[in-house]
């Protein structure tokens, strides 16, 4: 298995040169940065959604889907299951971290808060995009508290 | 060996498909067209069954006096439909099991091409070339 940090390295890499060339790019300029690592991440999350579940059998119903997220492709990504997964039963699931690798080598606690987001786009994308070729559409945000745990909200679109 | 491969996304519309005898392709494109139904069918009955085995392989769907069609779904609900000739009696179902899984691998390698976008049709070179290692002639 390759070496957990080149992923860090590279993400870190990712998100330092969308904001090298203009540091502070207003809100407009934010949101299409944060909207290009999260497609970045959502074209990632189809192809791993396709690779992971191969040697699996079918899943049953949404609640399996999302333990796989939360089991098979967290441990894949990121050497570790995640910590909690709790839902309301109505579509809304949340995931949380509570030591989150790509927020752990930032900072412990409240410093960097306002720079967190942009380390999570990625991955929200990375779970939108698994879910999608899962075939459930979903809405991912973030949120954190305090440096390195992380929330992370699915909400199932049900047309 | 198959007479007719096809990969079938989601949303029942064919991302790939090829036979061998080039004349009546018609006939097969019908025939993948009808073997939906029967997929479909399987999916609902696996769903409501308390099984707690799902398997990916739905194995034969149906037989006709010249052709065996066979099935597998993936968990992404790509479903792959193979069409053998029924006088090749010397295919057994592991050995189908066996075409259906190399299908599943290399569509994966397709999917994993930063060059494909979702939802087109497949024009790797490499996925037509395993499926033409599937499909060589007896003749």
């Amino acid at each position: 298995m390759a070496d957990a940090v080149l992923f860090e390295f590279l993400h870190t890499e990712m998100v330092a040169e969308l904001w090298a060339h203009d540091p502070d790019p207003g809100p407009g300029g934010q949101n299409m940065n944060l909207s290009v690592l999260e497609s970045m991440g959502f074209r990632v999350g189809q192809a791993l959604g396709e690779r992971l579940p191969r040697e699996m059998l079918a899943f049953r119903e949404e609640l399996d889907v999302l333990k796989f997220l939360c089991k098979d492709l967290w441990l894949a990504a990121f050497q570790k299951q995640m910590d909690s997964l709790r839902t309301n039963h109505q579509g809304t699931y949340v995931l949380q971290d509570n030591s989150f690798p790509l927020l752990l080598p930032m900072a412990a606690g409240l410093q960097y808060l306002e720079e967190a987001p942009k380390f999570l786009a990625f991955t929200c994308g990375l779970l939108r995009g698994a879910l999608c070729t899962l075939g459930i559409e979903s809405v991912v945000t973030a949120s954190v508290a305090a440096l390195p745990g992380c929330k992370f909200q699915v909400v199932i679109q049900n047309s | 060996m198959a007479v007719c491969v096809a990969v079938i996304a989601k949303e029942n519309y064919p991302l790939y498909i090829r036979s061998t005898p080039t004349e009546n392709e018609l006939k097969f494109h019908y025939m993948v067209h009808t073997s939906l139904d029967v997929v479909d069918e399987k999916i609902s009955a696996m769903g409501k069954a308390l099984v707690d085995q799902r398997e990916l392989y739905l194995g034969l769907l149906y037989p006709t006096e010249d052709y065996k069609v066979y099935g597998y779904v993936t968990n992404s609900k790509v479903k792959f439909v193979m069409v053998v000739d029924s006088s090749n009696t010397a295919l057994r179902d592991n050995e189908i099991r066996s075409m259906f899984r190399k299908l599943h691998n290399s569509y994966t390698d397709v999917m994993c091409n930063p060059f494909y976008n979702p939802g087109d049709r497949i024009q790797s070179r490499a996925f037509d070339n395993m499926v033409t290692s599937m499909m060589i002639q007896v003749c």
